[in-house]
C-alpha cells in the first residue's frame, strides 16, 4: 500500500482510539480532580457499560438500531447509578482516604468483574452495529460506524465541557474541585458533588463501551486495557486536569494508531509507556497540570 | 493444682483404650483399599471454563459429559464406574498447575485430561511430570510431538499443528496460490503454526511472502491489515480468543467491496461463532480447515449422527436447546475421543488404582491404529506410541450459501513427519 492512504488508515485508527480514550479518561480524570480519587475500578464501569449495552440489545426488539439507542442511553444510567451506589455505600465511609480508596477500588474491580463473569458468562457476545455502511476508498474499505464513533465522541466531549463551563452543576463541581471545606460552607452538598462526580465518571467510561462494543464485543475481561490506557493518558495530561487529558488522548490515540499500523502494535505500548515514564521523570505534574503548592 | 494434674494422668486402661481405638482407625483406610475396585474411577478435567478459552471449555464440558455417559451406560471402565471432576483453569497457565495440584493431591484422580490452549498444556505438563500423573491434552500443540513435554503427557485425541499444516499447505499452493501471508496469534499455538506453514508451503512449491502475529489479547485489528503486501495470492488466518469475530469483521471491512486475494482460514478463527453473522457476508467462497465438519455434510460417516445427538449438535453445529449457541465442533471431538482412549488404556493395563498410572501410559503407548467408530467419531487414527501423538484426516470446508462445505479431505499420510521425539526412551 502507497504511503498516502496507509496514513489515512493510520489517523483514522488512531482517532478512533483517540475518541474512545478522551471519554474514558475523562471520566478517571474528573473523579482525581474533583475527589482525589485514584479509581482503579474505572475499567470496569467501561466493560459493565458493554456488558449492559448487550442485554439492552438482546431484549428490546426491533431492528439494531433502536435497541442501539436504547443502550447509548440506558447503560450509562444504570452504570452510573452503580457507581453512585458503590460511592455511598464504600467510598464515602473511607472518608475518601486516598490510600484507603485505592484499595477498595481495587476491590470494587474484583466484585463487579466476577459479578460480570457469574451473571454474564464468560462469553464475548457480539452487540449488533445500530448500522452496517461500507466506506470503500479506493485503496481500502472502512466501517462507516467508527468514523460515526468519533464523531459522537466529539458531541459527548462538547457535551461534558458545556456541563463543566457553562452549567451551575459545573460550577459547584468546579468550587468543590478547588477547596471542599469552602464550598461546604457555602452551603454545597459535598457529599451528593461526590457521589455526582463519581456516577458522572462511570457514566462516560460506560458511555465510551457502548459506543465500542458493537466494534470489540462484550466480554467480562474487557476492562484491563481501558483502565491502563486512561492512567497513561491521566498522567501525561496532568492528573485533573481536562485540557490536558484530552490532550493526551489525542496524542497516545494518534500515536497508538500511525505507530501501529507503520511499525508494530507492541512498539506503540512501549513508546506511550516510555512516555509516561518520561512526563513523570521532568515533568511531574504532567503536560498541563498544575504544580501542588 | 497438683490434685487434678495427676487426676489427668492417664490410666492404664485409658491407655488401652486409645490403642484400640487408634488401632480401628489405621485399620480402617485397608478396608477401603479392598474395596476400593468398586469405588469409581476419578478422571479429573482441566476446563477452560473461563478466560479467554471459555467458548471452548463450554463445548468440552458437555463433550465429556456425552461421553462420560456412554461410558458408563456401557459398564464404566474395568466394570467400575467412572467420575469426571472438571476444575476451572481460567485459560491461565498458573491456574492450570494449581488444578494439577489439586487434581493429584486432593481429590487423588486416575488421569487427567482436558486441557485445550498450548500456553496451559506448556505450564501444566511440567507439574503433571512431577506427580506422575498421566496428563492427555486436547490441545493441537506440537510440543508434546516436538519432545519438549515429558513422558506423562500425551495426545492422543487430536492431531497437532504441524500435522494439520503440513496437510494444508499442498492443497493450498495448488488450489488458492503461491505467495501467501500470513496472520496468526503471538504466542506458541501461533508459533507452530508459523514455523510448520513456512517450509510446508516451500515445499509444495509457495512461500510465505509476510507474517503477521498478532498479541492474542489484541481486540483491534484493523490495523495489521496494511501490512499484508498487495501481491498477496492467500491470506491464511489463524486466530483466538474472545476477539475472533472483531478480527474476521475488521478483515472484511478492509478489502470491502474491492479486490481481495483468496482467503484460507483455520476454523479456530470462527470456532463458537455463526459463520452467519451480520458483517461476516464476505466469507461466502473462502476455505476453512475444519478437525470435523461443522455442518452435517451429505457423506457423513455412520457414526455421525449418534455423535452429534450425544453432544447435543443440530445439523448446522448449533446447540439443540438453542440455535445460537455455535458449538466448536472442530475441536471438541478431541474430549469425546481422548475419554475414550482412557478407556482402552486402562482396561489394557489391567488398571486398578494410582499404583498403576504408569501401566497406564505404557498402554497407551502401545496403542497403534484407531479405526473409525464412535469411539472415534472424526475419523480413523493412527497413534504414535513414541512421539506420543495421534495421527488423523484432516478436512477443508468452502463457504458456500452461507455453509461450511466439505471440498476436501486430506489422506493420512499427508499429515506424517518423522519422529522428533522418543519418550518411551524417558525415565518415568
Amino acid at each position: 500500500m502507497d504511503f498516502g492512504p496507509f496514513l489515512l488508515l493510520a489517523l483514522m485508527e488512531g482517532l478512533v482510539t483517540a475518541a474512545v480514550l478522551a471519554l474514558t479518561a475523562v471520566g478517571l480524570a474528573l473523579v482525581f480532580g474533583v475527589m482525589r480519587v485514584v479509581n482503579v475500578a474505572h475499567g470496569e464501569f467501561f466493560m459493565l457499560g458493554a456488558v449492559a449495552a448487550w442485554f439492552v440489545t438482546t431484549w428490546i426488539p426491533g431492528p439494531p438500531a433502536v435497541g442501539f439507542i436504547a443502550a447509548l442511553v440506558l447503560c450509562p444510567l444504570l452504570v452510573a447509578s452503580v457507581a453512585a451506589l458503590a460511592d455511598t455505600l464504600v467510598l464515602k465511609r473511607l472518608n475518601y482516604d486516598p490510600d484507603a480508596t485505592i484499595v477498595a477500588t481495587i476491590g470494587l474491580l474484583y466484585i463487579l468483574q466476577q459479578a460480570a463473569l457469574s451473571l454474564y458468562g464468560p462469553d464475548a457476545r457480539p452487540v449488533e452495529a445500530p448500522f452496517t455502511l461500507r466506506v470503500q476508498f479506493p485503496w481500502f474499505g472502512y466501517s462507516g460506524y467508527k468514523l460515526a464513533v468519533i464523531v459522537a465522541a466529539a458531541l459527548l466531549l462538547a457535551g461534558v465541557w458545556l456541563l463543566l463551563a457553562r452549567t451551575k452543576i459545573g460550577l459547584v463541581m468546579r468550587a468543590t474541585q478547588i477547596d471542599r471545606e469552602t464550598a461546604r460552607a457555602f452551603g454545597i452538598n459535598v457529599d451528593r458533588v461526590y457521589a455526582g462526580v463519581f456516577a458522572l465518571g462511570a457514566g462516560l467510561a460506560a458511555v465510551a463501551a457502548v459506543l465500542i462494543v458493537p466494534i470489540q464485543q462484550a466480554h467480562y475481561l474487557m476492562g484491563h486495557d481501558p483502565l491502563l490506557l486512561s492512567f497513561i493518558v491521566v498522567i501525561i495530561g496532568g492528573l485533573g486536569s481536562l485540557r490536558g487529558t484530552l490532550v493526551a488522548a489525542l496524542l497516545i490515540g494518534l500515536s497508538d494508531g500511525v505507530i501501529s499500523v507503520f511499525f508494530s502494535p507492541t512498539l506503540a505500548k512501549i513508546l506511550a509507556t516510555l512516555f509516561v515514564a518520561l512526563v513523570l521523570v521532568f515533568r511531574p505534574q504532567g503536560l498541563m497540570g498544575r504544580r501542588a503548592a | 493444682m497438683t490434685s487434678r494434674l495427676i487426676g489427668l494422668t492417664p490410666s492404664r486402661r485409658t491407655v488401652l483404650g486409645g490403642l484400640a481405638a487408634s488401632g480401628a482407625a489405621l485399620a480402617l483406610p485397608a478396608r477401603f483399599a479392598s474395596a476400593q475396585s468398586a469405588a469409581p474411577i476419578k478422571l479429573g478435567f482441566q476446563l477452560h471454563r473461563t478466560g479467554i478459552g471459555a467458548a471452548y471449555g463450554r463445548w468440552y464440558e458437555r463433550t465429556a459429559q456425552a461421553a462420560l455417559t456412554l461410558v458408563n451406560e456401557a459398564g464404566g471402565i474395568n466394570g467400575r464406574p467412572v467420575e469426571i471432576l472438571f476444575e476451572d483453569d481460567g485459560t491461565d497457565p498458573k491456574r492450570g498447575a494449581e488444578v494439577m495440584e489439586k487434581f493429584a493431591s486432593q481429590s487423588n484422580c486416575d488421569a487427567v485430561f482436558g486441557a485445550l490452549f498450548s500456553h496451559v498444556v506448556v505450564g501444566t505438563a511440567p507439574r503433571a511430570g512431577e506427580l506422575k500423573m498421566p496428563y492427555l491434552v486436547c490441545s493441537e500443540g506440537h510440543h508434546v510431538a516436538s519432545g519438549k513435554l515429558n513422558r506423562w503427557t500425551l495426545q492422543p485425541g487430536i492431531t497437532d499443528v504441524k500435522s494439520q499444516v503440513q496437510a494444508m499447505a499442498p492443497w493450498i499452493s495448488s488450489t488458492l496460490g503461491k505467495k501467501v501471508t500470513m496472520i496468526f496469534p503471538d504466542y506458541a499455538f501461533g508459533h507452530d503454526h508459523r514455523d510448520a506453514f513456512v517450509p510446508a508451503i516451500q515445499a509444495a512449491g509457495g512461500e510465505v511472502i509476510e507474517q503477521i502475529a498478532i498479541p492474542p489479547t489484541e481486540t483491534s485489528f484493523t490495523r495489521y491489515l496494511p501490512r499484508i503486501p498487495s501481491d498477496t495470492e492467500v491470506i491464511y488466518h489463524v486466530m483466538v480468543g474472545p476477539a475472533v469475530l472483531t478480527f474476521v469483521k475488521e478483515l472484511g471491512e478492509f478489502y470491502g467491496s474491492g479486490d481481495r486475494p483468496q482467503i484460507f482460514g483455520f476454523i479456530d478463527s470462527l470456532e463458537a461463532v455463526n459463520i452467519a453473522s451480520p458483517g461476516l457476508e464476505f466469507l461466502e467462497g473462502t476455505h476453512f480447515w475444519e478437525g470435523h465438519c461443522r455442518y452435517l455434510q451429505a457423506d457423513a460417516g455412520e457414526h455421525e449422527a449418534t455423535y452429534r445427538a450425544a453432544v447435543g449438535v443440530d445439523d448446522t453445529g448449533a446447540s439443540v436447546a438453542d440455535a445460537k449457541d455455535i458449538s466448536t465442533y472442530a475441536h471438541m471431538f478431541s474430549v469425546w475421543e481422548t475419554l475414550f482412549i482412557l478407556k482402552a488404556g486402562m482396561e489394557a493395563a489391567g488398571y486398578q488404582g494410582p499404583a498403576d498410572r504408569q501401566k497406564l501410559v505404557e498402554a497407551i503407548e502401545a496403542m497403534t491404529d484407531m479405526p473409525y467408530s464412535i469411539e472415534h467419531p472424526q475419523g480413523a487414527k493412527t497413534f504414535n506410541g513414541k512421539t506420543h501423538q495421534v495421527f488423523g484426516l484432516q478436512y477443508i470446508s468452502k463457504v458456500e450459501g452461507g455453509k461450511l462445505v466439505k471440498v476436501h479431505t486430506t489422506s493420512p499420510e499427508d499429515g506424517m513427519y518423522p519422529d522428533e521425539a522418543d519418550y518411551t526412551a524417558m525415565s518415568f
